[in-house]
């Protein structure tokens, strides 16, 4: 039976508006977790990214920080904030991929994918360059986003990730609204990326929108769990609001999706959406990070997996 | 090198029955050699709307081989549809450069989207012509050549040549935006270098191709590169970063570089041997130089004041290059 135990964090008790996409890296003392979390710029939210420190039995706090990154300049795609931002250790040094958001007039906005390096630790990160490292291809129009890396002996850097497919209007929506999907690109370097603009994970129903996928090897196994949602009414209709999505791999490219294998206990702050999953391993045990009701608004949970 | 200016090709101000996509402006320009005239693709821009925003549209004109500035006709359609909602291209695609490969032709463009903090953003786009220029189709609803680490914005202005089996081309890659004083967010950007063996794969070299001539917040755009005795000779066009729309000490002006190896430039502004007019369409401003060979000479189609709003011109050149 995996081990629940509720949402271990709650924003507001920092000061904080948010904490999306909750994602870990692990120490030798302490656990932390990185997040995105939100301050107003006088029009609409922007994205900024924070960590909290757990000890290993995430029963203590030991540190919160809200100054990782500054912001990107002027007319970069990530003007208007980094969210999610996906860390993971490279050799010695702790590197991450960013989500870059950029306001658009037509449709509400624009992503790409940027590299963020840090010097100490993990404390703060500087950005390899003011653009991103993959945007739109030819084949990816728009709303390249999500990147997840994982180091592979055999193909250097794999990033899974999600790429827009369409933006449309619709009758029931005040909006034109987004639908993405997940694909996986290679890369040596982390700067150059190959891909071919493929969906690796089957949709479950027309105009499904697949993010956030987070990818992890146990017990002989690839596991990725990603969340996804309809199209149209996903803010407000509990029903088309995002879900924890799951599949399985042997080879890191070809994904048997089957949704039943993560469950989560659904309580007052997660019963309306569930979203933004992160696996991680500790001291010989797979977690499950997640957000809940509207995008992550009021704090995150964790899982201990068990029966994988 | 000198260059004779034979006169203006296109004048849209000038032009009477002027559709609400062809309202005014021509720009962007690109030759294209048949066998009985020469095809000159050129961007205009559509009837503003009510808040006085416009969207570029690409079209053409043909003008005689003996005598280029007698223009034959006027296309009466633009040679491609605009990008989808949310797409790089939604909101115009300018400029155009395009290359014949085998049956087809293939054309480059800027893809223009409007953004929120800054005016716009732009990121290439490539189409392919199978009616022997008259429509051309988009490969893919995504830009061909898009932003990276170190070109973070405004990646635009190709043009397209072929060298061997390698495609070659240059574009612009914008280096900052600024905002002084509240006015308008003005760009500045620097040439670069792209190639390809299949003319969709696109590597980049991820450097400036020419040095700096006033100062770091120059804008360079516009390479266009001709390959002649052992030399390859690249005319562009370079300004300065505010009020260069009209005044003369700022707008833009035709420079040349030459390379043995297209990779190393030596820049020789001063011997481009063509400049601003004393009066005329072309006496704040030349800019977005093309040059092509045809019968035996050298022509540079180039823009005038504003950028092209009263049109473009033609200069043959007189003598040899260097």
């Amino acid at each position: 039976m995996s081990y629940n135990y509720g949402r271990i964090f709650i924003p507001q008790d920092y000061g904080l508006e948010y904490c999306k996409s909750p994602q870990a890296i692990v120490f030798d003392e302490f656990v932390r977790i990185y997040f995105s979390y939100c301050v107003p710029d006088g029009k609409k939210l922007i994205s900024r990214t924070g960590f909290v420190d757990f000890d290993k039995k995430f029963k203590k706090i030991r540190k919160v920080s809200k100054d990782v990154m500054p912001d990107g300049v002027l007319g970069a795609f990530d003007e208007h904030g980094i969210f999610p931002f996906s860390p993971f250790r490279d050799g010695t040094q702790i590197k991450a991929i960013t989500s870059g958001w950029t306001r658009r007039q037509s449709v509400s906005t624009d992503a790409a994918l940027g590299l963020a390096v840090s010097n100490d630790a993990g404390e703060t990160f500087k950005r390899y360059g003011d653009g991103p490292v993959m945007a739109a291809t030819v084949n990816e129009p728009y709303l390249v986003a999500d990147g997840f890396v994982v180091k592979s002996d055999e193909y250097g850097y794999l990033m899974y990730y999600i790429f827009g497919t369409d933006w449309a209007d619709y009758d029931e929506a005040d909006q034109p609204e987004r639908t993405y999907k997940i694909a996986i690109a290679q890369s040596d370097n982390l700067l150059d990326w190959k891909r071919d603009g493929k969906q690796i994970i089957e949709s479950r129903f027309p105009g499904e929108a697949q993010a956030l996928p987070t990818v992890i090897y146990w017990k002989g196994c690839w596991h990725m769990a990603f969340c996804y949602r309809h199209t149209v009414g996903f803010r407000n209709d509990s029903s088309h609001a995002y879900r924890i999505g799951y599949a399985s791999s042997l080879d890191m490219w070809n994904w048997k999706r089957d949704d039943s294998k993560i469950k989560i206990p659904l309580e007052d702050w997660c019963n309306e959406m569930q979203c933004y999953p992160n696996l991680f391993k500790m001291d010989g045990n797979l977690y499950f990070l997640y957000n809940g009701n509207h995008f992550a608004q009021n704090g995150f949970g964790l899982m201990k997996l068990e029966g994988f | 090198m000198k260059w004779e200016k034979l006169g203006v090709v296109y004048d849209p101000t000038k032009s009477e029955n002027r559709p609400d996509w062809r309202y005014d402006f021509a720009q962007g320009i690109n030759s294209l050699i048949y066998e009985d005239f020469i095809r000159i693709y050129f961007c205009c821009r559509e009837k503003p709307d009510m808040y006085g925003r416009t969207v570029s549209r690409m079209t053409y004109l043909d003008v005689d081989k003996k005598d280029p500035t007698k223009v034959i006709q006027v296309a009466d359609h633009p040679v491609i549809e605009l990008g989808g909602l949310g797409e790089f291209d939604e909101f115009g695609q300018y400029p155009f450069s395009v290359i014949r490969d085998g049956d087809i032709i293939r054309g480059f463009y800027g893809g223009i989207t409007r953004c929120e903090s800054v005016p716009f953003n732009a990121a290439i786009g490539e189409c392919i012509s199978r009616d022997n220029g008259d429509h051309f189709e988009k490969i893919g609803r995504g830009p061909v050549l898009s932003y990276s680490y170190d070109e973070p914005f405004i990646i635009g202005s190709p043009k397209i040549r072929k060298f061997g089996d390698i495609f070659y081309m240059t574009y612009c890659s914008g280096r900052k935006w600024t905002i002084r004083d509240g006015k308008r967010a003005e760009v500045c950007y620097k040439l670069r270098m792209a190639v390809s063996k299949d003319a969709v794969n696109w590597e980049k070299w991820h450097r400036n191709l020419i040095q700096d001539k006033l100062g770091e917040n120059e804008s360079q755009a516009c390479g266009d590169i001709l390959y002649r005795n052992g030399v390859y000779h690249m005319f562009y066009c370079y300004r300065g970063h505010e009020d260069f729309r009209r005044n003369p000490a700022h707008s833009y002006r035709i420079g040349y570089a030459l390379s043995k190896d297209l990779i190393t430039w030596e820049r020789k502004d001063e011997i481009v041997g063509i400049d601003l007019s004393e009066e005329g369409f072309d006496n704040e401003m030349i800019a977005y130089p093309h040059v092509f060979e045809t019968d035996g000479e050298t022509y540079m189609l180039y823009l005038g004041n504003e950028v092209g709003k009263y049109g473009f011109g033609i200069a043959r050149l007189d003598g040899e290059i260097e």
